[in-house]
């Protein structure tokens, strides 16, 4: 009984000891949850989530302020991915947003009056221009988030989709008929 | 959408499947000579109760019936079942073996190519398991003891339980040869005189060794015309005949000699039909060698150190499990990575 | 005798190139327009460099090459562009892409042009002229080959001449090798001067003897010494670049991996032969050798100029009434066209006319029975049943770690599944998700670089801003300390005028006196001290007396 009793705590203590080692030998400096959360967030800044960006919603997941089924530009798959990292069940879509097609920025530059507004509201700085003169969006730097819209006073912002050609097109999944039809 | 490629080869599920039943004919063939039509009457009662399981269960899980029922696969898991049973077994130990096999360990896994046991191993292993005293009947063969019974008296059998005055059911069935031969072991007496039985032919139990020998028949023609890969059946009865052949070198008193185990129960069709089942067995090269060669090692244990009659049921649904695993870790290297030089 | 390797798997289809050899290549007529796509090669779209209107001559350049991965395009016969616009082009996509209309005139009026001396050219040249006789890989990879041309310093031992023309129904390349066989043959000695290779194998395919002895007559009249053709088993698909350097040298090229690297390099035997016209002629790529068979009358080769319209050329053969659609391309990997209003381009080797009864619709698809024939058919190596069950469940990570990047979508797995399921579909699917993936990642990569170097921008933009602010105040505070710094220096420096002039005073004083006592005599001397003392003398008695006598000035 004794014996058994001090075979117990040696146990312990010397666990104790092994876990204590490893928790300083093997500590992880800084979060790296919050960067594989942000490599799977679509990096578009729309701030659709509710927060300033990918990178703070990202963190406010980490700490589980906030839930993984916010944004609308990741989409369905987004939310699966996250699922899948954070080991939680999938939700879907939460708040209003839902996805989009992708899309470009477009300015007309008959209207636009060379304010600088989008300029500042752009958060990938995808728009050139400067005060007084006519702005552009480098369409390949255009995240698509329509931050830019609002600002806009003369409304000259409009969004484009993404149309289908040869060099984007891809293959769908295969659709196979006799599964769904029943006999 | 409508992509390349736009041929096909005119082949089929339901074509395959056709070719392993015709396979298994010759087999049932010297099963009639030899003990009666009485399994023509549970290869029946199989396969209707195999299609209106089917048909039923594809209506509950809302798929297409024609396409599935006629893939011949629950034909295919009827005919291997009855095959395993006593054909002098009541008519509803069948039906229940093969409405389970085809209900629960096909259609509730997902239904065709789901499955991860094979459908008729479950049904046997269910059988054995719940109603041990039927299947332990079996038919004795008519050159044996010439009290054999007609086709009505085994009908009769089948059907109501009822035997024709005068005869007992221990005078018409028996042991299989596996079991007389563990039975008479533990009794003391040497492998040598319990052959001497008349039960036992040249190699095996008498008649079921030609049974067993129409099953091999069926097998090589499924092996040339390339239904089957070689992989399964030579690596199987090879590692059989190696393990039961070590044991026999060792002490042939007590261990049977290696045809003996290849002629007796299961081998063969379980080699051919069994193991080769594409559905349960691994997909690699490599994996299908470890799964027959783990199989043929549990098949012998089973058979020798075990408590069933006959291990091939247990082994496969054994190495089933394995499956996954194996093919995980045999992954054979691709075109371009298998290192210089080959 | 040279021992050949085999790769995995392969599959024997019928192969349906009887019909087409029975007639030897026929020139197709100039047709009543031409539509040009101008991206008709691997990399990126020509860019047209005509005007709507415009007469361009036969050869002339109309597209020009944009990048280094790029080709050029020209007019196939002489004649007016009629439109610069999209047009339904020969794609899996059925999308239409850029293409220049060309109204022929008839006049088939070449610019002018002239061959160089290739043994007295500049392989750099040679590569140049390459690009600009739009010289891409005419086995329907259609790959630029002045880049293939370009070894990147590796040593290339083996130069790879495609003549095995493994798809069913195909036949161009054959009665190329038949008729043609000393300009292949000149193309491949140019190739492999360009490469520096120290070996040609042509490698063909053993159900084509006359196209093997054609090529093997011509080897040795032309005297050419390591160049060999070697007759290569019939199997589907030994003409995959791939399989091929296999057979002929043993070498395993993996995904992602330059041939050149491994010493070896592959053209078709189509490339070659335009390869010569382009350099000894200067004649580009107009037209090439077209198998037109299937559901049509007469099924025939012909040599056809680029954006041919489908519905023109197929009328050369007798289109038949129950024609449905058409395939590009042979039936294992070819490209499904609905209509016949696209026009032949550069990668197009065979024009199938198709029908219900010639190429029925797939039969019903049942689930997968992991029997491995397509795993056994696969000339990668590759799992089919895994990677299909992979890609069905859009589990791309896994399918990539199953090598799905190895696949070459040959076709043969879909060929043999006894369950009809399209593989190379799902294949297909799961490759272009993947791509879409890696490009939308690349692309948050740079948008998240972008959005931190805004906010880190943005944050410097405030520190210099209050940085600038703060120095401003600092500056305001100094000013103003400066101002009355300013205001008591001047003071100061009144003082010190006024202190310094006193001091020179004195100085001057003590000078002047100084000048008048220098040379004094004793007696002066002791004038002098006896007046000082009085005067001492006095000033006691004053200041005794209460001090209102003015100190003395000396």
């Amino acid at each position: 009984m004794i014996s058994a009793l001090w075979v117990m705590i040696a146990l312990s203590v010397l666990l104790g000891i092994v876990l204590g080692y490893a928790a300083i030998r093997f500590k992880i400096e800084g979060n790296p949850l919050v960067e594989k959360i942000d490599a799977v967030l679509p990096q578009t800044q729309c701030g659709q989530c509710g927060y300033p960006g990918c990178k703070p919603y990202a963190e406010a997941i980490a700490k589980g302020e906030s839930d993984i089924n916010l944004c609308p530009p990741g989409g369905d798959e987004g939310i699966h991915k996250l699922a899948d990292l954070l080991g939680v069940e999938y939700k879907p879509f939460g708040g209003d947003a839902q996805p989009k097609a992708k899309a470009v920025a477009f300015i007309d530059e008959n209207t636009c009056i060379g304010c600088t507004l989008c300029i500042q509201a752009c958060p990938v700085d995808a728009i050139v221009g400067a005060a007084k003169q006519m702005h552009t969006i480098i369409a390949s730097e255009c995240t698509g988030c329509e931050l830019c819209l609002p600002p806009c006073p003369v409304d000259c912002i409009s969004m484009d989709k993404i149309a289908e050609d040869i060099s984007n097109w891809k293959w769908q999944h295969p659709v196979i008929i006799p599964i769904q039809a029943v006999a | 959408m409508f992509s390349s490629p736009f041929i096909s080869q005119p082949s089929s599920v339901s074509q395959i499947m056709l070719r392993v039943l015709l396979a298994l004919i010759p087999g049932i063939a010297f099963y009639v000579w030899y003990f009666g039509p009485a399994i023509l009457v549970s290869l029946t009662l199989a396969s209707i109760t195999a299609l209106v399981t089917e048909a039923l269960m594809l209506k509950l899980r809302n798929r297409p019936i024609k396409p599935f029922i006629s893939d011949n696969t629950a034909l295919l898991t009827a005919w291997l079942l009855a095959l395993s049973i006593p054909p002098l077994a009541p008519w509803w130990l069948i039906v229940v073996g093969t409405a389970f096999a085809i209900a629960v360990s096909k259609h509730l896994y997902g239904g065709l190519g789901s499955n991860p046991f094979n459908p008729a191993m479950i049904g046997y292993a269910v059988l054995i398991i719940s109603f041990p005293a039927p299947m332990t009947h079996w038919i004795t063969p008519h050159s044996v003891d010439g009290m054999s019974l007609n086709f009505a008296a085994q009908w009769s059998y089948i059907f109501s339980g009822m035997l024709p005055s005068g005869l007992t059911l221990d005078a018409v069935t028996m042991a299989t040869p596996l079991d007389t031969l563990k039975t008479q072991l533990h009794l003391g007496q040497s492998v040598a005189d319990i052959r001497d039985m008349p039960i036992f032919g040249r190699l095996a139990g008498h008649g079921s060794e030609m049974v067993a020998a129409g099953f091999a028949l069926g097998g090589l023609y499924l092996l040339f015309t390339r239904i089957i890969s070689w992989h399964l059946p030579v690596v199987y009865l090879g590692t059989l005949f190696a393990v039961a052949g070590l044991f026999h070198v060792l002490d042939p008193a007590h261990y049977v000699a290696p045809l003996f185990h290849w002629f007796s129960g299961a081998a063969m069709i379980g080699a051919f039909f069994i193991l080769t089942d594409p559905v349960t067995s691994p997909t690699t090269q490599k994996g299908k060698i470890i799964f027959a060669a783990g199989a043929a090692v549990l098949t012998y244990l089973i058979r020798v150190f075990g408590g069933f009659p006959d291990g091939v049921a247990f082994a496969t649904l054994l190495m089933n499990i394995c499956v996954p695993l194996i093919d995980i870790y045999t992954q054979p290297k691709v075109f371009g990575k298998k290192g210089a030089g080959k | 005798m040279r021992t050949l390797f085999s790769f995995h798997g392969g599959v024997h289809p019928p192969t349906h190139k009887a019909e087409s050899t029975r007639t030897p290549i026929a020139l197709a007529p100039i047709p009543s327009k031409l539509i040009i796509p101008l991206w008709q090669h691997v990399g990126n779209r020509s860019v047209p460099i005509v005007q709507v209107g415009e007469r361009v001559l036969k050869g002339q350049k109309i597209g020009r090459p944009e990048g280094k991965l790029s080709s050029a395009v020209h007019a196939s016969t002489s004649g007016t562009v009629s439109a610069i616009d999209m047009q339904l082009v020969a794609h899996h996509s059925g999308l239409p892409d850029l293409c220049v209309t060309l109204i022929p005139d008839g006049r088939d009026e070449w610019i002018s042009h002239v061959g160089v001396d290739v043994t007295h050219t500049s392989h750099a040249e040679l590569r140049h002229l390459l690009r600009k006789a739009g010289v891409v890989g005419l086995g329907g990879a259609v790959f630029p080959s002045d880049l293939k041309t370009d070894a990147h310093h590796h040593q290339i031992k083996t130069l790879v001449i495609n003549g095995a023309e493994c798809e069913p129904y195909i036949t161009c390349d054959d009665l190329l090798m038949r008729e043609r066989a000393q300009d292949i043959l000149r193309g491949a000695e140019l190739l492999r001067e360009l490469l520096q290779a120290e070996e040609v194998l042509i490698g063909i395919e053993d159900n084509k003897p006359e196209a093997i002895a054609a090529m093997q007559l011509a080897v040795t009249q032309a005297g050419y010494r390591n160049m060999e053709v070697l007759c290569v088993p019939t199997v589907y698909p030994s003409g995959g670049a791939k399989q091929l350097i296999r057979i002929l040298t043993g070498i395993e090229v993996a995904a992602g991996v330059r041939s050149t690297e491994m010493g070896v390099q592959c053209f078709n035997v189509a490339t070659a032969y335009s390869a010569w016209r382009a350099l000894a002629h200067g004649e580009p790529v107009l037209s090439r050798i077209i198998t037109v068979t299937g559901n049509v009358r007469e099924a025939q080769n012909f040599e056809v100029l680029i954006g041919t319209p489908l519905d023109e050329l197929i009328a050369l053969a007798g289109k038949q009434a129950d024609t449905n659609r058409y395939i590009m391309g042979g039936p294992m990997m070819g490209i499904d066209l609905p209509s016949g209003t696209v026009s032949v381009t550069k990668a197009t080797n065979c024009i199938i006319a198709s029908s219900l009864k010639l190429f029925p619709p797939p039969a019903p698809v049942m689930p997968c029975i992991r029997c491995i024939r397509c795993a056994d058919v696969c000339p990668a190596d590759l799992q089919p049943q895994d990677l299909y069950w992979f890609a069905k469940s859009n589990n791309f990570g896994k399918a990539q770690e199953f090598n799905l990047a190895d696949c070459i979508e040959c076709g043969a797995c879909a060929y043999v599944c006894p369950s009809n399921i399209p593989l190379v579909q799902y294949y297909r699917y799961a490759k272009s998700e993947i791509h879409e993936r890696s490009v939308e990642k690349l692309a948050a990569d740079k948008a998240r670089e972008r959005h931190e170097y805004r906010q880190f921008r943005i944050e410097r933009e405030k520190t210099e801003k209050a940085e600038r602010l703060a120095q401003k105040e600092r500056d305001a505070a100094a000013a103003k300390a400066s101002f009355e710094a300013g205001l008591a220096a001047a003071e100061n420096a009144q003082q010190q005028t006024i202190n310094e002039a006193i001091e020179r005073a004195k100085v001057q004083a003590a000078t002047a006196h100084a000048l008048n006592t220098d040379a004094l005599t004793q007696e002066q001397l002791a004038k002098i001290a006896e007046v000082d003392a009085r005067r001492a003398k006095m000033r006691e008695l004053a200041a005794t007396a209460g001090a209102d006598d003015e100190p003395p000035k000396s």
